[in-house]
């Protein structure tokens, strides 16, 4: 059975991997849903967050395959229960609406979300969530009219309270003295 | 070591010989020229050698990397240059092939310009690379080619590339060279776990009917006297992929030959029946399998690999052990107890004879009128006392040869194994010879591949490569026919061919050469062949439409192998 996954992948800051790593997907044939790529708590060490759809057997090759690329550090996947995630979404509607009536800050103040920018123009909504939350918020104020609607990809860590990449990177320079 | 002010194209050369690189094949182009001047200062510390094509260049490196063990190193220029190495990097990917490339790139303020000859090397090579890198300034240039080297030859070995701008080639700095040992993201082997041999172990020493499969990685590991250990202690039978051919002697007692779809009837037969199947340094390719999902189910498998992600890829591992094939051979060794499956072998032996009788015997002592390419090969192989190098191309003639040619010793069998690469043999054959100039280096190819790399007659003759050439020529893509024939009516769609007088190719080239078309003629060619001091061109006109048997139809099970049509 296919699920969501979110494979977390731990490399060396190097120009090129981001193509390395998706040659992995493409070329199975596996559409990447959210990709997000920033610096981990560890200096010089990149993580991509990476959301596909997959069957739990080809994520396990998948994961294989981009631990076997030389810069690549370590890869992990995740279901969505294993771990706390959020995206971030704006909302861009006619500023008309808020004055109208008090519907669309009714809406804003019920889905938790928050006004970024007010002009004469228009108004900026953010809204960070999962995307069944930012989505529902979009169908609601998408009712007055959504001129512009953009959602980040996936941003996710762990439950453990340290970066799993710490243990590993131990036990790798353990097992690299042990090799020569 | 002292640093010295030099450029970064001597830099390369110089990084080169610190590596321990005394042979290149290449062909020089507008944005290499600064390396290969530099190159021709040190004419007495390495060779090059200019092939007729880059494809050539890099199957040459492969065959000098597989008959040696080193990596083969190979230099081209920017764009087209670049772009004619990709089939030679698709191959040393797929079958594990240590070579390093260096191309030449258009200088860094062009990049991403549509310059001259400029393309996106790094781009286009990332799928067919274990690691590659674009050097945009001198002083990267050491290190580059010290990762390169490290990554390529560790590990599963395989191709690296590294693409050299021409401003960097230029660029002077202060050399220094350390050689790479250790990457943290990169792990080449991971240290064998004692309870992985010991359930291994145990699996093996409960086997009743246990088979070996071995491959490719106990060369790679240089395992040979290991993998001789184990089956001496267990006395289990060992059969071998395409990739293992001579990593084993092919008259060892215990050797029951080739696995896969064209190999012998008795272990594909047997890996249907066998109760315990242990695997070493192989990866279960779809040619060896057949239907995997009717591959081996009654089995328990021991899978000994260095490549985790070859672990359950294919087929699940009951006990997987993870590592260096030499390390893990050596524990396991110690973990197994001796016995020997007498019975057993005996089923084997009893394949072997069906097999003989309906499809050795006449592959090797024909009576049809017609030649066939299993006497050809029979012939070559006794001639060479079953000690030579044998370089095959693709095809009927790649199989035949596999399941005839015999090997004394290891690293003795050259072929495109994963990628199934036409025109592999000649370049392939110009690098085996390189490497291992003391030994007889045949080069077997049929005409269609012969002509897909023919133009490396030309590299043969300038440097004077003594290789025995056998051109098997049936007037047909062979293999493409078999198929054909056999699963798409005879409906021969553009298989046959018309081809050229291949002895007056040979001759205009300089090269000794000629025809065979009749039995009584073949011995004393052959001879004559392995008596010419030099490079020598034997054309055999075979039977136009012979087939190689035994069979496993395509998606069939291996237990489903026919020995006749």
């Amino acid at each position: 059975m296919k699920q969501e996954y979110i494979i977390t992948v731990f490399s060396e800051d190097h120009i090129g991997l981001l193509s390395r790593i998706t040659i992995v997907f493409t070329r199975r044939k596996i559409n990447i849903d959210s990709l997000t790529v920033s610096e981990s708590a560890i200096t010089g060490v990149f993580k991509f967050t990476i959301v596909i759809r997959e069957t739990p057997d080809r994520v396990e090759k998948v994961v294989g395959q981009l631990e076997k690329i030389v810069d690549v550090l370590k890869v992990f996947a995740n279901t969505n229960d294993e771990m706390i995630f959020q995206e971030i979404a704006l909302y861009k509607v006619s500023t008309e609406f808020l004055f109208e009536s008090d519907k669309v800050e009714k809406i804003v103040r019920n889905s938790g979300a928050r006004i970024l920018e007010l002009t004469r123009e228009y108004v900026v909504i953010e809204k960070t969530g999962h995307s069944d939350e930012t989505q529902r918020l979009f169908d609601e104020l998408n009712v007055f009219g959504v001129t512009q609607f953009i959602r980040s990809g996936r941003v996710a860590i762990t439950r453990s309270n340290i970066e799993r990449l710490s243990v590993f990177l131990k036990e790798r320079d353990a097992m690299l003295e042990q090799v020569d | 070591m002292a640093t010295q002010r030099i450029s970064g194209s001597e830099a390369v050369i110089l990084s080169l010989l610190e590596e321990g690189v005394d042979t290149i094949f290449g062909y020089p182009g507008g944005a290499i020229m600064p390396i290969y001047d530099a190159l021709y200062d040190y004419d007495q510390q390495v060779t090059h050698y200019l092939t007729r094509h880059e494809q050539g260049a890099i199957h040459a490196a492969e065959g000098y990397a597989k008959v040696t063990g080193k990596a083969g190193v190979c230099f081209a220029t920017s764009g087209p240059g670049a772009t004619n190495l990709v089939t030679g990097l698709a191959d040393a990917m797929i079958d594990s092939i240590p070579v390093v490339c260096i191309t030449g790139q258009v200088s860094s303020p062009l990049l991403g310009t549509d310059a001259f000859q400029e393309s996106d090397v790094v781009g286009i090579t990332m799928p067919v690379t274990k690691w590659n890198y674009q050097v945009t300034s001198a002083d990267e240039i050491p290190e580059a080619i010290a990762k390169a080297f490290h990554i390529a030859n560790t590990g599963r070995p395989g191709p690296v590339l590294i693409d050299i701008a021409k401003d960097a080639q230029f660029g002077m700095f202060d050399f220094e060279y350390k050689k790479c040992t250790k990457l943290r993201s990169y792990l080449p082997e991971h240290p064998v776990d004692p309870f992985q041999v010991k359930a291994a172990a145990d699996i093996i020493n409960a086997a009743k009917k246990p088979l070996i499969l071995f491959g490719h990685g106990v060369m790679i590991a240089h395992a040979e006297a290991e993998l001789k250990e184990l089956i001496g202690k267990t006395g289990i039978p060992a059969a071998w992929t395409l990739l293992g051919l001579s990593a084993l002697p092919t008259d060892h007692p215990l050797n029951v030959g080739m696995l896969g779809m064209h190999g012998n009837y008795g272990p594909n037969i047997k890996t249907n029946e066998a109760d315990v199947i242990i695997s070493v340094g192989m990866r279960f390719d779809d040619r060896v399998t057949g239907k995997v999902a009717a591959y081996a189910r009654q089995a328990k498998i021991v899978h000994l690999e260095i490549d985790p992600a070859e672990i359950n890829k294919i087929i699940k591992a009951d006990a997987p052990v993870l590592g260096n094939a030499k390390k893990s051979l050596r524990m396991l060794i110690d973990n197994v107890n001796t016995n020997s499956h007498e019975e057993w072998i005996k089923e084997f032996r009893a394949c072997d004879k069906i097999e003989y009788d309906k499809v050795i015997e006449k592959d090797i002592y024909p009576t049809q009128s017609g030649l066939t390419m299993g006497e050809v090969v029979r012939i070559a192989s006794e001639k060479t006392n079953h000690d030579a190098i044998l370089v095959t191309d693709v095809g009927q003639q790649q199989m035949i040869a596999s399941r005839y040619f015999k090997f004394s010793q290891p690293r003795s069998n050259v072929t495109s194994g994963g990628l199934g690469t036409m025109g592999y043999a000649l370049p392939a054959a110009m690098g085996a010879k390189i490497g291992m100039p003391d030994r007889v280096v045949f080069a077997m190819a049929g005409d269609g591949g012969f002509q897909m790399t023919i133009q490396e007659l030309g590299t043969i003759a300038q440097y004077n490569l003594d290789i025995k050439i056998i051109v098997l020529n049936n007037n047909f893509l062979g293999m493409v026919r078999q198929w054909q024939q056999l699963f798409f009516e005879k409906r021969y769609s553009f298989t046959e061919m018309k081809n050229p007088d291949f002895v007056g190719i040979a001759k205009a080239y300089g090269l000794a050469s000629q025809k065979v078309t009749s039995r009584d003629q073949l011995e004393t060619a052959v001879q004559e062949m392995l008596d010419h001091n030099g490079p020598y061109v034997l054309e055999v006109v075979v039977e136009k439409e012979d087939n190689v048997f035994p069979m496993v139809p395509a998606g069939a099970s291996v237990s489903d192998i026919i020995l006749e049509p």
